[in-house]
């Protein structure tokens, strides 16, 4: 076994060593000391970045929620209050609508009551002249008929109780 | 010719470091740079290269980012997974050794002897895992000290032991703690070696049943070959497990030196 027999060889041993030394001394202080801690370093910073990344995300969406929860309630409220005011603003209308009604029913009621009476008098108006040219129509045809003078109260008397008769 | 044969087939030749060029002495040994060192800082230079893809640092890794990321995430998890959060400051030395070790174990298995080139698996000389086993079971004990003062040695004595075991517990772990550096350093030796040598024997297997014709040559050089294909397939997964077992236990025996049980 070579591992073994080369050891009575005075180099062997030494020049194992001092090879050792070397590569692995090499190994430790550029790859262990040097390199190991700058890859660490760049996972450790890449996990912390996506560690503040997921934070960030999920301060973002606790943000966008709250938002929408005031939206919500936002639209809510003035939703209420249009209700409110749209309710408040219809009763109005019916209040003043009612109003404005009884007093247009109020003028057209006194016109039809001024109307109706002026109707009455210029109906009994002219009953009154149908009368009087009745009387004189009829003391007139007597007299070219007969020749005979009536009274006007006759005559007047005689229209009353035909027009009455009707 | 009838010499050399035999020497090409020992499947333990493959783990002889060969002295490639002599740089200096020290302490009158010479310091030889080595197929062991050459094939070391190919495992060193593969790895940097690698963890290059790790250094763009993108927010958005691309696909070589997040293998280095995996890597270095897999062992962070498993350090705060055996030690705690104290564990991270301990992640550098233990990736460093994971990497080191499996890159060395899948260097070697890279079937370059195609193109006549030999891979050689540093991590299948215990001169190398060895050292790194001390390396380890030194830290733990200059950590142990370190944190615990002399209370440290109450880790021999596990929780909940009856008086009357008192003198029989703390020696049976104190050895248990001692034999921590051999079982650590030897296991990835045998584990490398073992597998080497089983490849080797197989493949010793195709050229020798051939030398004796194609009657006998031809199956059991297939059914060695479909073996190799097989063991091959085991030993990369050897490669990773090992490593992964040698960085595992020292993490786990950090702990008793962090947390005292």
């Amino acid at each position: 076994m070579p591992q073994i027999d080369q050891l009575s060889e005075s180099w062997f041993a030494v020049s194992q060593l001092f090879w050792l030394a070397i590569v692995f001394g090499a190994v430790f202080f550029i790859i262990g000391l040097y390199m190991l801690p700058k890859v660490e370093a760049t996972v450790d910073a890449r996990d912390r970045k996506i560690a503040e990344d997921l934070a960030s995300a999920k301060a973002a969406r606790d943000a966008a929620d709250g938002l929408e929860e005031d939206y919500r309630t936002g639209t809510n409220r003035v939703r209420g209050d249009a209700q409110g005011l749209i309710g408040k603003a219809k009763d109005k209308a019916a209040v003043d609508t009612a109003k404005l009604v009884a007093k247009a029913d109020a003028a057209i009621a006194d016109k039809m009551a001024a109307a109706e009476g002026a109707i009455a008098t210029a109906r009994s108006q002219a009953l009154a002249e149908i009368e009087q040219v009745a009387s004189d129509s009829a003391s007139a045809l007597v007299a070219r008929l007969s020749g005979a003078k009536i009274s006007a109260s006759d005559t007047s008397g005689a229209v009353k109780a035909a027009l009455n008769h009707g | 010719m009838a010499l050399a044969e035999p020497a090409k087939l020992d499947p333990m030749h493959q783990f002889a470091v060969q002295p490639i060029a002599h740089l200096f002495d020290i302490g009158g040994r010479g310091v030889y740079l080595t197929n062991s060192a050459v094939w070391m800082m190919i495992a060193g230079l593969l790895l940097w290269i690698f963890m290059l893809g790790g250094m763009k640092r993108q927010l958005v890794p691309g696909r070589w980012q997040m293998a280095v990321e995996g890597f270095t995430g897999f062992i962070a998890s498993m350090m705060t997974a055996n030690i705690g959060p104290e564990g991270r400051k301990y992640t550098p030395y233990i990736f460093s050794l994971f990497m080191f070790i499996l890159f060395a174990n899948i260097v070697g298995m890279i079937p370059l002897g195609l193109f006549g080139i030999h891979p050689f698996t540093a991590t299948s000389h215990f001169t190398i895992t060895g050292v790194l086993a001390i390396l380890s079971f030194s830290i733990v004990l200059i950590v142990g000290f370190w944190k615990h003062k002399l209370h440290f040695f109450s880790l021999f004595v596990p929780h909940g032991t009856p008086v009357w075991l008192l003198p029989l517990i703390p020696p049976i772990e104190f050895v248990s703690f001692m034999v921590r550096p051999f079982s650590l350093g030897l296991r990835l030796f045998v584990a490398m070696t073992a597998g080497h040598v089983l490849l080797e024997v197989f493949s010793s297997f195709i050229i020798d049943s051939l030398h004796a014709g194609p009657v006998l040559g031809v199956p059991i050089s297939l059914a060695s070959m479909a073996l190799m294909v097989g063991i091959s397939a085991l030993e990369l997964l050897v490669a990773g497990i090992q490593a992964y077992v040698f960085a595992l236990l020292t993490s786990l025996y950090l702990n008793d030196a962090v947390n005292l049980h």
